[in-house]
């Protein structure tokens, strides 16, 4: 959609450079209902968030530097010891519990967010530079995907209402 | 009575104002939304989502967990 389409001619920019599950969610999120409220937004993914752009998605959170983390449990709430993430198969089963948590309090899955995004003309930007740099491939990206670098963003950037970083 | 209906029980945000954008693009300009939401964040949303915009919200009520919403699109 062009910006003189948009009755408030408001525009963001995110830069995403996280891939966890729990980071997934406020980019995703934000530009998703900035695009519903007629905002024209623009997602840059760069290091770690890049991989929020792959077809297949295999998200997860770790209680690993993350002390701030409880799960529902047993009735109640209980914090995620740093030390749990070292047992096998620890980040697994908190990435399943928390994907099992979303479902059911009715929240979108990133997929679902990502294809909204997709859906609303949300422009996203890969980072050319952490697509060599990880030797990841276009044809594992979604489509409809630009590539491009640090001055690409910076001119929508100096353009844009909004500028966040995650 | 709406035009149209959107039911958002159970869903939460962002999907509400989500759905009810994707179901607003569809209609006509001066038509009606009637939606029902049980996300209590839903409430400041729709205000909020209607200032923005410039949709109208004609109507807002509650009846125990069910919020209804009616927004009358504009533009």
């Amino acid at each position: 959609m062009a910006e003189a389409d948009l009755p408030n001619g408001k525009s963001m920019s995110i830069i995403i450079t996280k891939g966890t599950l729990d980071w997934a969610y406020p980019p995703f999120i934000l530009a998703t209902t900035a695009a519903a409220m007629d905002v024209k937004v623009t997602m840059f993914f760069t290091f770690y968030g890049l991989g929020l752009l792959k077809k297949n998605l295999k998200l997860s959170v770790t209680t690993l530097g993350n002390s701030a983390m409880e799960m529902p449990m047993m009735g109640g709430h209980m914090k995620m010891p740093n030390m749990m993430s070292m047992l096998p198969g620890m980040t697994g089963l908190t990435s399943s519990m928390m994907k099992k948590l979303i479902k059911k309090k009715g929240v979108a899955s990133i997929e679902e967010l990502r294809e909204a995004a997709e859906l609303s003309d949300v422009r996203l930007i890969a980072c050319q530079m952490t697509m060599d740099l990880f030797g990841y491939k276009p044809e594992q990206m979604v489509d409809g995907l630009e590539y491009a670098g640090a001055a690409t963003y910076m001119e929508t950037a100096l353009k844009s209402d909004i500028n966040l970083y995650i | 009575m709406a035009d149209q209906l959107l039911d958002a029980k159970g869903l939460n945000c962002p999907l509400p104002i989500l759905k009810a954008k994707k179901q607003l693009a569809t209609m006509g300009n001066g038509q009606t939304l009637e939606i029902l939401a049980t996300d209590p964040g839903a409430v400041k949303d729709f205000e909020a989502f209607c200032r923005t915009t410039g949709n109208k919200l004609a109507e807002h009520s509650q009846d125990g967990s069910v919020y209804r919403f009616v927004i009358e699109r504009v533009a």
